[in-house]
């Protein structure tokens, strides 16, 4: 595609801390090149913000590469912008024309409350993780390659749902702030290997129960996450999930 | 983990709105194959006598509690869900986010809300009057073939009640599928085939309802 440059019109969420509350701010940022990725053209905008003697909009990011899970921009009304399996760092500004006015806003849900800007606590998925998101058995020695048969669509299917980098969007796009999307893939990456086994049960009553601790809400189904992920997990991850847990309800102690 | 636990959890909480989804789903297909008897042109005859075994017969009369605890379970648990989802989001964006599922999936409550008012009706023109004219036991029931043809004789009540079928359909084309999911089933093979016979169903039961007082209001019967 051709190289282009655009004009923009950003309207931006400001907010200074978590009990104060926000505003939509308007800016214009001039000469971005449609090769830029979305963050960079956030950079473009803050070294203007600093130049003007402004407070630079404060949004989470590392790896810039879509991999770690840490940018979290909700871009007109999708999150993660309008691309398709693609995270907010890997979004290009070819995906806008000249002209266009953005609308960039934190992710919203209770539970992943704002702390300054762009940026949201998520420290809530850290602690569902820490629920039972582990293997705590000793499995020994890390053992020959084959010793322990799994059969290759499970390993797969697993694999799939192990690509969950916790980055949030499926709560962003939830309209009940559900996090079932997130719990699913890594109940379901554990569920379907063998060395999951032992601790199946608890592992999903646990991680439900700080689920609901941290005030998520429940899974409507309505398939806004799975059309949002940027690692396309499969919302069949849920029904797992929810299997999982009937099991675990009948029959544990 | 104690039953308390499970069915109050956020997965438990769905999980009684599976089941009861789909114990209704089933009463749906029992009401609409005893009522299709309006069709079988005899003046209402099978009808009758179909509607006089459900109304006069202590097995059906015993049956009927239990579908009533599953419409209150269904209506009060989808009520306090959706409220409760509701709050986990004080501040709401400016875009929202539509793409990514369709309208009725997330009107469920709303749809909902427009099926009790249909409920409300619909057993203001047949169940409570008969029930009352049986002294709520098994005494004489009331000739419901004739109330249909005076009812939906007026044209305002059919289309409040094909507007009632509108609703259903629609709740069903979500509620069908997202029941088994909900219920654990999670297998491609199961989800095709659950979601085809989704839609299906949500289209020709409530058809077949909103079929009844059309075929009465043009005097098709």
């Amino acid at each position: 595609m051709e190289h282009y440059t655009m004009n923009l019109n950003l309207k931006v969420w400001r907010q200074k801390n978590s009990a104060s509350k926000g505003e939509f701010k308007l800016y214009r940022v001039e000469n971005i090149s449609s090769e830029m990725s979305f963050l960079e053209m956030f950079d473009v905008l803050n070294e203007q913000l600093i130049r003007d003697g402004e407070d630079p909009v404060t949004f989470d990011h590392d790896c810039r590469e879509g991999i770690c899970g840490a940018c979290s921009m909700y871009i007109n009304g999708k999150p993660h912008g309008p691309w398709q399996a693609n995270t907010t760092c890997q979004l290009h500004m070819r995906a806008f024309k000249d002209g266009d006015t953005v609308v960039v806003e934190p992710w919203r849900a209770n539970a992943f409350p704002v702390i300054k800007d762009l940026m949201v606590d998520r420290t809530a998925f850290d602690r569902i993780i820490q629920a039972g998101g582990y293997i705590s058995v000793n499995t020994g020695n890390a053992v020959d390659g084959n010793a322990l048969p799994i059969e290759k669509d499970k390993a797969d299917a697993s694999f799939a749902a192990a690509m969950c980098i916790g980055c949030g969007a499926c709560v962003a796009a939830c309209k009940n702030s559900s996090a079932m999307l997130f719990l699913s893939a890594k109940v379901s990456h554990l569920a379907l290997l063998p060395q999951g086994a032992p601790e199946r049960k608890s592992r999903v009553m646990n991680m439900v129960a700080q689920m609901d601790k941290e005030g998520f809400g429940s899974c409507t189904n309505t398939g806004a996450c799975e059309a949002t992920c940027p690692k396309e997990i499969s919302i069949s991850n849920i029904a797992r999930l929810n299997q999982e847990y009937l099991m675990a309800g009948l029959t544990a102690e | 983990m104690t039953w308390k636990q499970i069915f109050t959890s956020s997965v438990g909480k769905k999980l009684v709105m599976g089941f009861t989804g789909i114990f209704l789903i089933l009463f749906l297909i029992v009401h609409a194959g005893l009522n299709a008897c309006i069709w079988a042109n005899d003046g209402g005859e099978m009808f009758l006598h179909a509607a006089h075994f459900m109304g006069a017969n202590w097995v059906p009369r015993i049956l009927e509690i239990g579908l009533f605890a599953g419409f209150i379970l269904h209506i009060i648990q989808g009520y306090l869900l959706t409220v409760e989802n509701r709050k986990k989001r004080s501040v709401g964006y400016a875009v929202s986010y539509s793409d990514g599922s369709k309208w009725y999936s997330r009107s469920m409550g709303l749809l909902g809300t427009l099926i009790l008012l249909f409920l409300i009706m619909h057993m203001s023109h047949f169940w409570f009057p008969n029930r009352s004219n049986q002294g709520f036991l098994l005494g004489p029931e009331i000739n419901l073939y004739e109330k249909m043809q005076t009812e939906f004789s007026v044209l305002w009540v059919v289309i409040l009640y094909v507007i009632g079928c509108i609703s259903l359909a629609y709740h069903l084309a979500h509620g069908f599928q997202s029941a088994f999911k909900t219920l654990g089933v999670h297998n491609k093979k199961y989800n095709k085939m659950l979601t085809s016979i989704g839609y299906g169903f949500s289209i020709i039961v409530p058809l077949v309802f909103a079929m009844m007082p059309i075929s009465f209001y043009f005097k098709w019967i």
